[in-house]
């Protein structure tokens, strides 16, 4: 179990940069995160908050500072100077990458059962009935029919494929999960259930979150924390409702003024 | 002395077709191969005088070990006359001018496509194999760069996802060759496509095992003794097939069976796919129920399902 001391931060950003040749992605960026904590980047398109969900996850090496993440032995480690092998085993037990399009995250050529399965047979389980007890088991939280655990995901609709994807990163019991517009390309009911789901897991588990977003609303239901982007920079940082009732900046209050009030 | 032994002497070709310099390239590969069991040792593969697929691979790996003493064997699913066979012997026979048998027991080196002879193997000798995709998780992950990746971090986890699928969709392990072996505790690799039946003759074998893909450029190969354990699960421990009949012509049990269509009235026999070792138990006596005549009547009409399981 863990051994982490809940006041110590799970994630500490110092100062991440990263260039695209001369043009910046994001620039400077620091902040903290707590264990169980969700904290959500908004910003328009091209601000930089994929840049940096990227560079977090290690999918992205910045081009200047530095990513250290509190390992489950309760050491802080640079994420960028892990072996790959650590790295890899990082990111696929403490670790969940929820993407907005679910053909990236899933392996559509097998089945959903299978998808659920991979993590725990990456790292050692050889048990077919347990793998597949413990498949069946996820696929119920995300509200998938236990009918459905051997058809492929191609054949699930794209509410489906999302709700999977979140069981194939969740079946590990991460501590940590990225998620980039992971309600994206999905209907509005669809989202609203999508959004219910989720944050009942995140508070069941009590993980912590990095979501990425262009939806405030995105961010007002599930965040307790926000990071406003534009840019390349963050100009505006605080707790969720408090940004969003009250923003300080006026690229924010242009944000969230611009949302349609139906 | 044959015909094709005196063009040797005439010198049109190096002793075993490639040039001293081009075997040693391949020598310093399965050397590298033998010293890293299940490893694929990338090599600058030749264009051979066939086609790839007919075992380029093979065909290099023999020529670059094929010494003036050697015997060679060479098969095709078991067979030594089949056409594969028959041409690769000839080349042989024709570039190096060595002494060829059908025997197991007498070849020091045997070359194969696809099946390991009945008969145990001896430390004296070697087992070349004809491998067309050296890759086993070539077909869960496309990239090159990540399948080499996986392999140096023994990120093995993908090979089971398969099994699982074979599971989930057959209710057992569906797959029959090609079976997904564990070298040494390390390298996961990919025995060719042998059936999966030959694959407890691979674990601790006496012989050298050497494996060459001509089209794909990698030679792996298994010491003498080495540990080679076929991937399962707990509760879906690794089998091989069964057949409830013995061999038609030989009466031999426990040995792997091909099918022989007799007729177009459903008519069809099963008999050892080893045919060296077939043709040695009848040499011997013993006699399966066929052997005699195997048009005979009351043989037509078996379900497959009665045999092959």
């Amino acid at each position: 179990m863990s051994v982490t001391h809940p006041e110590d931060p799970l994630l500490q950003v110092h100062k991440v940069t990263r260039y695209y040749g001369d043009r910046v992605g994001c620039l400077d960026v620091s902040f903290d995160l707590w264990p169980g904590e969700v904290l959500a980047i908004v910003g328009e398109s091209g601000s930089g908050k994929t840049t940096l969900l990227n560079c977090l996850s290690t999918r992205l090496a910045p081009t200047a500072g530095a990513i250290e993440y509190r390992m489950r032995d309760g050491s802080m480690r640079n994420l960028y100077q892990l072996t790959e092998a650590e790295r890899r085993l990082l990111m696929r037990t403490d670790w969940g990458f929820v993407h907005q399009n679910a053909a990236d995250g899933l392996r559509m050529n097998v089945s959903a059962g299978a998808n659920v399965g991979e993590r725990l047979m990456a790292v050692g389980q050889r048990h077919y009935g347990n793998i597949r007890s413990t498949a069946d088991d996820w696929l119920g939280r995300v509200e998938i029919e236990s009918d459905r655990i051997d058809d492929d995901p191609r054949s699930f609709s794209g509410g489906m494929r999302q709700r999977l994807q979140i069981a194939r990163n969740l079946v590990t019991a991460p501590r940590l999960v990225f998620m980039d517009e992971p309600t994206g390309g999905l209907d509005v009911s669809v989202q609203a259930r999508l959004l219910d789901l989720l944050r009942r897991l995140v508070a069941d588990l009590g993980l912590s979150v990095v979501i990425v977003t262009h939806d405030l609303a995105v961010a007002r239901l599930l965040s307790h924390r926000i990071m406003v982007m534009r840019h390349g920079n963050v100009i505006e940082t605080g707790l969720t409702d408090q940004v969003l009732d009250d923003p300080r900046e006026p690229y924010t209050q242009l944000l969230v003024s611009s949302i349609l009030q139906v | 002395m044959n015909d094709t032994a005196q063009i040797f002497e005439q010198g049109e070709y190096n002793f075993a077709y490639l040039d001293e310099q081009t075997k040693r390239m391949i020598r310093r590969a399965i050397l590298k191969g033998i010293a890293i069991p299940g490893y694929q040792v990338p090599f600058a593969s030749r264009e051979m005088p066939m086609p790839y697929g007919w075992g380029t691979g093979g065909v290099q790996v023999t020529a670059a070990i094929l010494g003036q003493a050697d015997c060679l064997k060479m098969i095709d699913q078991g067979s030594d006359d089949t056409t594969n066979a028959v041409s690769l012997r000839g080349f042989f026979e024709k570039t190096a001018g060595i002494r060829t048998t059908f025997e197991t027991s007498e070849a020091t080196i045997i070359q194969t496509r696809h099946r390991i002879p009945e008969k145990p193997l001896t430390e004296d000798q070697v087992l070349v194999f004809q491998v067309p995709i050296p890759e086993p998780l070539r077909f869960l992950e496309p990239r090159e760069t990540e399948t080499r990746k996986m392999h140096a971090l023994e990120d093995y986890g993908l090979m089971h996802v398969k099994l699982y699928e074979d599971i989930a969709k057959n209710g057992h392990i569906a797959t029959t060759y090609a079976y997904p072996v564990k070298v040494n505790d390390r390298y996961v690799m990919d025995p060719s496509p042998t059936p999966k039946f030959d694959n407890p003759k691979i674990d601790r074998m006496a012989a050298l095992q050497l494996y060459g893909a001509g089209r794909e450029k990698r030679i792996y190969a298994v010491p003498p003794y080495t540990k080679v354990k076929s991937l399962d699960f707990e509760d879906y421990p690794f089998e091989i097939q069964t057949f409830d009949k013995p061999c038609g012509l030989c009466g031999a049990e426990n040995v792997y069976l091909d099918e022989v269509i007799l007729d177009d009235r459903g008519g069809r026999m099963f008999v050892c796919s080893d045919s060296d070792y077939c043709e040695e138990r009848r040499a011997d006596g013993h006699l399966g129920p066929m052997a005699a005549d195997p048009t005979m009547a009351g043989i037509g009409g078996h379900k497959p399902e009665e045999t092959a399981q």
